[in-house]
């Protein structure tokens, strides 16, 4: 089926998420949506899967005007999406998952989930998924989960898919595999919107690719375009996409981690008896995929998870059993995963956020009482220094842009003298000039002799930054790899297998 | 909205008492969905919506007020005996019926404003301005109680213990001040600080609770209510204890002159230097919040829970604090009530509705000091006119309290307001959250 949108246009209030958008999607094409995070991409789909009205402009299907009014409008006229939050309950099975909103039922109201499985099975065959239909979602790995949602648009006979942000939550393996079942899908005469802002991926998989910067359509590109040029395409202008760093000069080791294990508040073992060290002048790059017990290790790290075991050596200071407080003031600085849930205050000013953990001593707070005055020269200082862009020291967090409030928290947090740096998810959701930032100051705070960690689930990152890289899987550390490791090597680490390759370098 | 109360066989307070317009029915209907969760982490849906509740923005208050009236205006003119018999007749002569509906709200609204401003039918300014110095003298324990609230509202926590806070603290001031013989301005002090340290206990007790179990302020807080009034209504029932002697009659004695808080203009007006100390508790809670470190915590908390304990602030202690600070400000008012209002002998319903009335000026007032302070004397200002509405216009002292309930269900729902008005919709202060990635266990087979 071939999708057209032509001049799609939607605003909220002032801003113009899309500004007149043309796009073509052919029959049986791989089309790529490339554009940073608030390029209006994820705005655009919803425009087409009947999630917002756009103002302007139509969307037609092999043609004809089509008039959504919502989702079911739009599956109606054959077009699936595949969230990038799984829109599937864990507690049914697959095939009760797949027959959810167009369920079929026997006699009396009962659900014929026969044909649901029968339809389940049918499908999976087609693509070779080997999908067992009584299966219960929750127990499914979060790349077979992906396929139940490519599953349920197929049941629908869904002619045009949208993949919005498919590989965020996959391992490298998985997101191959993915490449797989798209290509399939393509052969089979399926069109596919493929929304990221990967380069990689695009390069790999996509025949024609759009690129959207600021709800516009700054131009198209072909699949053997190099990545820089995307980049630049995307971020609209040069891109250093490489981070400068010079040789490590590591020092002894400063944080020294034993046996270490955690429990969460559902009482299940999180990370399991975790050992490694961080020197000074080094950064250790903890990878894997999202939730195999990272936030846990930072968290235990930081003094905010009540029930560890083992022990946190920091300079010879035990760090387990105190409070957040003392953490932070034996000189820990700490970038959460979730920066507007933890790092930030959203209603608080820049100023204010800037001092959230200094709010109980100098130089911000004398006799119990706020210095307002030196609060806004420091502010005013960072806000040059860290180059966060906003009306002033005023504005409310909130109302900064992701990359800007990132540099809010690094601001705060490299503004103490650090033993040791922890950043978790430090450049998720930013733009590409955010994130040159965000590295460079990594590097440059390793450089002063900090022991740093990065978590990350993002493998460009890690090799990006990594002089060692630990990678997690279930809680443990499947091994301590030097930060040259080749990336197939890590992705199977990330799956849990310890290839004998990497044994040996460790 | 008060069909939610729970058939409790026993309702506390005195059947004199105007209906508080947000009793614990309508918070219980709130809280009692909202899990008691591990201390460390809040309710977020919860406090997410308190949040923006309790401190949106100060148009739509004044809307609020402005539609409460209007809708007020129209029970009035319901109510009205003059308007019904004229509109018996509305099709022959619809003007009567205009007249007679314009007769009774105006009335109405001027009866309002003559009982609690200005009344102009008295010759001279000095009893001219005496309804103003009432509608003062009913703010002071409203503002004092509103700030209460306020405070721990900025802090995430819905404190709805004001009847208990303000029971023990009216019972604990009075104690000493009846019992004691201490010089003048010495006794004043020492039973009002004794009545602010009854608040706090009552306040802190909930604070704690909550910090060491987990448990939900809402809940305790009710709970604490019954506690504090069938525990006053006891020690006032039992000889020997808080209740008058020779008295059968469950009221304690009359308050020694020592004791009680000196009249500001003299004895024509029933301003006292309780609302000195209110403005000075204004001034004080706006210097906590705005200029102090432990205030700066307290809003830290108040707007995100998560990044305060990230950020190192003891969470826990917060709210234990919040609470003791919460629960000193109600007892000032109920200190109040005994030093000031009802000097003659408190009975087990001294705090008037006063603990929930605080609520509403607290949501009115967007828990901002000033704003409570502005909230308070305009809740005066119906208390004190609601009577002059009464007597000289018949209006029904049920409309006022209807018109002041109508306020917080306008305040508590900002889009009906906007939709009345046609205003925009706020530009949120988003989190610009970067995509989550689902909160499920992702982990992968091979």
């Amino acid at each position: 089926m071939k999708l057209e949108l032509r001049g799609i246009t939607k605003r909220f209030g002032a801003l113009v998420a899309n500004d007149h958008i043309d796009l073509v999607v052919e029959p049986g094409e791989i089309h790529c949506l490339l554009g940073e995070n608030g390029a209006g991409k994820s705005t655009l789909m919803n425009v087409l899967y009947g999630l917002y009205r756009a103002e302007e402009g139509e969307i037609l299907l092999d043609d004809v005007p089509q008039h959504f009014t919502g989702p079911g409008d739009a599956m109606a006229a054959g077009i699936g999406m595949v969230h990038q939050h799984f829109m599937l309950i864990p507690v049914f099975t697959v095939a009760e998952n797949v027959m959810l909103g167009h369920e079929k039922t026997n006699f009396g109201g009962r659900l014929n989930l026969t044909a649901a499985r029968q339809q389940v099975r049918e499908i999976s065959s087609r693509f070779g998924f080997d999908i067992d239909p009584d299966a219960l979602i929750e127990d499914l790995p979060v790349g077979v989960q992906q396929r139940v949602e490519i599953i349920k648009a197929l049941s629908r006979d869904a002619q045009v898919l949208v993949f919005d942000e498919p590989t965020a939550v996959l391992t490298p393996q998985e997101t191959d595999e993915l490449m797989v079942i798209m290509r399939q899908l393509k052969a089979a005469g399926t069109s596919i919107v493929f929304i990221t802002h990967k380069l990689r991926e695009v390069r790999e998989v996509a025949d024609r690719i759009t690129v959207i910067r600021l709800g516009k359509v700054v131009g198209e590109a072909s699949p053997s375009a190099t990545n820089t040029e995307l980049a630049s395409l995307m971020v609209g202008r040069p891109v250093e996409l490489t981070v400068h760093k010079d040789p490590k000069i590591a020092g002894e080791a400063a944080l020294v981690i034993s046996h270490l294990s955690v429990i969460d508040h559902r009482g299940q073992l999180v990370v399991n008896d975790v050992s490694f060290e961080v020197k000074a002048g080094e950064i250790l790059a903890i990878a894997g995929v999202q939730g195999n017990g990272q936030t846990e290790l930072t968290e235990a790290i930081m003094g905010l998870q009540p029930r560890v075991t083992g022990s946190i050596v920091l300079d010879g200071i035990e760090l387990r059993r105190e409070s957040t407080r003392k953490v932070l003031d034996s000189g820990v600085g700490f970038v959460p995963e979730d920066r507007g849930e933890d790092g930030l205050i959203a209603g608080f000013t820049i100023a204010e956020n800037l001092m959230l953990d200094r709010a109980d001593g100098a130089p911000f707070v004398k006799a119990g009482a706020l210095q307002l005055g030196s609060l806004a020269e420091f502010a005013e200082h960072k806000i040059v220094e860290f180059d966060i862009r906003a009306q002033g020291i005023g504005t409310h967090a909130g109302k900064l842009s992701g990359g800007n409030q990132q540099k809010v928290v690094l601001a705060r947090e490299l503004s103490r003298d650090l033993r040791l740096f922890v950043a978790a998810q430090p450049t998720r959701g930013l733009d590409v000039g955010s994130i040159e930032f965000v590295h460079s100051r990594i590097v440059a705070t390793r450089d002063a002799g900090t022991p740093v960690i990065v978590v990350s689930t993002e493998l460009d990152e890690v090799v990006a930054l990594a002089d060692r890289i630990a990678v997690m899987y279930r809680g443990e550390i499947v091994g301590i790899v030097p930060g040259t490791t080749p990336r197939d090597v890590l992705g199977l680490m990330m799956a849990g297998e310890l290839p004998d390759s990497a044994e040996a370098a460790a | 909205m008060t069909d939610s109360r729970p058939p409790t066989p026993v309702e506390p307070g005195p059947p004199t008492e105007p209906g508080p317009p947000t009793g614990p029915d309508s918070s219980t209907g709130h809280g009692s969905p909202a899990t008691p969760g591990s201390p460390a982490e809040a309710p977020s849906r919860f406090s997410g919506v308190l949040r923006e509740i309790t401190t949106g923005n100060a148009v739509i208050s004044v809307l609020a007020v402005v539609l409460a009236l209007v809708a007020g205006g129209i029970l009035i003119a319901l109510t009205d005996p003059g308007v019904k018999a004229a509109s018996g007749y509305l099709f022959s002569r619809p003007s009567d019926t205009l007249q007679a509906i314009w007769t009774s709200v105006s009335g109405a609204y001027l009866a309002l404003f003559q009982g609690s401003i200005y009344n102009f039918s008295r010759p001279d300014f000095a009893s001219g301005i005496k309804p103003f110095t009432e509608t003062l003298s009913f703010a002071t324990p409203l503002i004092a109680a509103g700030l209460g609230v306020a405070l721990a509202f900025r802090v995430g926590l819905f404190n709805i213990g004001g009847r208990g806070q303000m029971l023990i603290a009216a019972a604990a001031a009075g104690w000493v001040g009846y019992s004691f013989d201490i010089p003048f301005p010495l006794h004043l002090i020492i039973a009002l600080l004794v009545g602010i340290a009854g608040g706090a206990i009552w306040g802190g007790i909930v604070g704690l609770l909550k910090a060491r179990t987990g448990a939900h302020e809402v809940i305790v807080t009710i709970m604490l209510n019954y506690v504090a009034y069938y525990l006053v209504a006891y020690l006032l029932r039992t000889p020997g204890l808080l209740q008058a002697k020779g008295s059968s009659n469950p009221k304690s004695p009359a308050m020694k002159a020592s004791a009680i808080f000196p009249d500001l203009f003299g004895p024509n007006y029933n301003l006292t230097i309780g609302f000195i100390l209110v403005i000075a508790a204004t001034a004080f809670v706006w210097y906590l919040l705005n200029r102090s470190s432990l205030g700066f915590k307290f809003r830290a908390i108040g707007e995100n829970p998560h990044a305060a304990r990230v950020a190192g602030i003891d969470v826990k202690n917060m709210y234990v604090y919040a609470m003791l600070i919460s629960g000193g400000l109600i007892g000032l008012a109920g200190a109040n009530q005994v030093q000031a209002s009802i000097t003659t002998g408190f009975g087990s319903g001294i705090d008037a509705g006063i603990g929930f009335d605080a609520i509403t000026v607290a949501l009115l007032g967007r828990s901002k000091p000033w704003g409570v302070f502005v909230a308070g004397i305009l809740f005066g200002a119906f208390k004190a006119g609601g009577f002059t509405m009464q007597a000289s216009q018949g209006v029904p002292i049920e409309i006022v309290l209807v018109v002041q309930s109508l306020i917080v269900l306008f305040i508590a729902a900002p889009p009906l307001v906007r939709a009345v008005f046609r205003l925009p919709a706020p530009v949120a202060v988003t989190r610009l959250r970067p995509s989550k990635i689902s909160g499920k266990k992702a982990v992968v087979t091979k």
